[in-house]
């Protein structure tokens, strides 16, 4: 699904890789967790598979599509098979949590009787039914990260990025928040999320793959956060 | 469902940006109002040319008593040299320009300066001898004085060949002047029109900044990020060129067909109508769609990426 062949990442001429000849390969319906510490490239990679960066050299395929000669206007299309998750939620304050989810089908064109059909299924999934109302100042952190879960998986991608999901809620919420992103694994979604939560990591036992200073330094399956422990 | 979400987003792009939309329209609507100005004014010179040009004659006068123009040397024009300059009208080279042509003889000019001038105190100090006979000549295209200033001009007889056009040239020239001010402000209000949109969208972009980033993040197509802001600046500019058409319509309707016309009917001339400004509207608001337009490239291919 994700397949990175010596990548190479380097931001500003001159400066340290943020990512050193990575080579990778994530396959459909896998559950990664990417770890290390912050500067270690986790970003840099999520961004790569968005093709929000290009890699300087070495070849990035995902789903299907070799993004170092992919041409900016079918990025958008590549886009709609991959859902993204962040730390800050980013909602739209102004919109309800309904409008929230459904901005994400709007703006790619999708007809009204088929926003209104989905919008209430994918609520449900994530645990927001009778919410949609509500805007994202009036949730707790937990709920609006599952608004963002629900915008990200609304369109059924095959993956979903997840780059700190957790870092800003607090233990409980952040187990709610893995057993969705388990059970939205379970449906067959490729998901890739980076975290430096060591007991979620630890919990799950899944593969782990770890970056430090821009290499990859470890992969293992069924792993656990720290090597050392 | 597409096209309404674009129209609910230019909506409130619009309002959002309230003050910058308003002066987006002013300095579109008073840089365009220049150019229809200056249009309109060419057009008018276009319009006063055909008509004038139609009735302008070439005079030829033929020396009066006392000249002192060289060719005058003899004193008054005799029949013979008269029926001379006739002789050459009648030559083949020249009679092909010639629509019309009348003699005014000396009695005929004092009949006519009589009628004119009677009331005035010089009067009494001119007498019919101080007329010059003349011919009043009417060419086919007007544009051919040279030929007739060259095949009479220095004859014996003859005081001078005038071209009436060159009476109004001064008119012609302060309207000319007129355009290449109107023209130059013009411009000076299209770049800041230009430079204004380039910094509405701008700010526009930056305040749905959130909204745009999530657009790209779920895969919306770059022309369905971008048009809302193309079209918040096509809107506004276009409203600006339908005030200025508006007020150069106004213009027209009031100061020239209501005013002018009336107040000078006794110089019956054909005056630029509410017509010209309507067939000048669309050009004007092409010319604003066209500014929006590049306006929006220039910004938008730097501020909403992929």
């Amino acid at each position: 699904m994700i397949r990175l062949d010596n990548v190479t990442k380097v931001y500003a001429r001159g400066a340290r890789p943020a990512l050193d000849d990575v080579s990778l390969e994530i396959e459909r319906g896998e559950f990664v967790f990417l770890v290390g510490a912050s500067g270690s490239g986790k970003s840099t990679f999520l961004r790569l598979v968005l093709r929000e960066e290009k890699a300087t050299s070495g070849r990035v395929l995902v789903a299907g599509n070799d993004l170092t000669s992919l041409s900016n206007w079918k990025v958008p299309t590549l886009r709609r098979h991959i859902g993204a998750v962040f730390q800050d939620f980013r909602l739209l304050p102004n919109k309800t949590v309904f409008e929230n989810v459904a901005f994400a089908l709007q703006v790619i064109g999708k007809p009204k009787h088929h926003i209104m059909t989905t919008v209430p299924d994918v609520l449900e999934m994530v645990g927001l039914a009778g919410k949609e109302k509500r805007r994202p100042h009036e949730l707790s952190g937990g709920e609006q990260q599952r608004v963002a879960i629900a915008r990200a998986f609304v369109n059924r991608p095959s993956i979903l990025l997840c780059d700190e999901p957790t870092g800003n809620l607090d233990p409980t919420t952040s187990l709610g928040i893995m057993r969705l992103l388990d059970r939205i694994n379970r449906t067959g979604t490729t998901v890739v999320m980076a975290t430096h939560d060591d007991e979620i990591v630890d919990q799950m036992r899944k593969r782990v793959i770890e970056l430090s200073t821009g290499e990859l330094v470890r992969d293992q399956t069924r792993g656990v956060y720290g090597s050392s422990r | 469902m597409r096209f309404q979400f674009i129209l609910s987003e230019i909506g409130i792009g619009l309002r959002r940006n309230l003050s910058m939309t308003i002066s987006v329209i002013l300095v579109t609507f008073v840089s365009l109002t220049f150019v229809g100005a200056a249009i309109l004014t060419q057009t008018q010179i276009q319009k006063l040319k055909g008509e004038w040009y139609d009735k302008v004659e070439i005079t030829v006068y033929l020396c009066p008593r006392d000249s002192t123009v060289p060719t005058c040397a003899d004193g008054e024009a005799t029949q013979e040299q008269i029926d001379d300059i006739k002789q050459v009208l009648d030559s083949p080279e020249v009679k092909p320009e010639i629509k019309t042509v009348e003699f005014e003889s000396k009695e005929q000019a004092w009949k006519s300066f009589e009628e004119n001038f009677s009331d005035r105190w010089w009067f009494s100090e001119m007498s019919v001898e101080d007329m010059n006979a003349s011919f009043r000549i009417k060419l086919t295209n007007p544009q051919q004085y040279e030929v007739i200033n060259e095949v009479l001009t220095g004859r014996a007889g003859v005081e001078e060949v005038r071209d009436q056009r060159e009476v109004y040239q001064p008119l012609f020239n302060v309207m000319n002047k007129a355009t290449l001010v109107a023209s130059g402000l013009a411009g000076v209000m299209l770049l800041a029109a230009v430079l204004l949109i380039t910094t509405t969208i701008r700010l526009s972009a930056m305040s749905r900044k959130r909204e745009t980033s999530i657009m790209r993040l779920v895969g919306a197509s770059n022309i369905f990020i971008q048009l809302p802001f193309m079209l918040e600046g096509a809107i506004a500019a276009t409203l600006g060129a339908g005030l200025a058409v508006l007020a150069l319509w106004f213009g027209v309707r009031y100061l020239i067909q209501g005013w002018l016309e009336t107040s000078m009917d006794t110089i019956a001339v054909p005056y630029i109508t509410t017509g010209d400004v309507l067939f000048i509207a669309p050009l004007l608001i092409g010319v604003a769609v066209a500014l929006a337009a590049i306006s929006s490239i220039v910004t938008l291919s730097r501020y909403t990426k992929v």
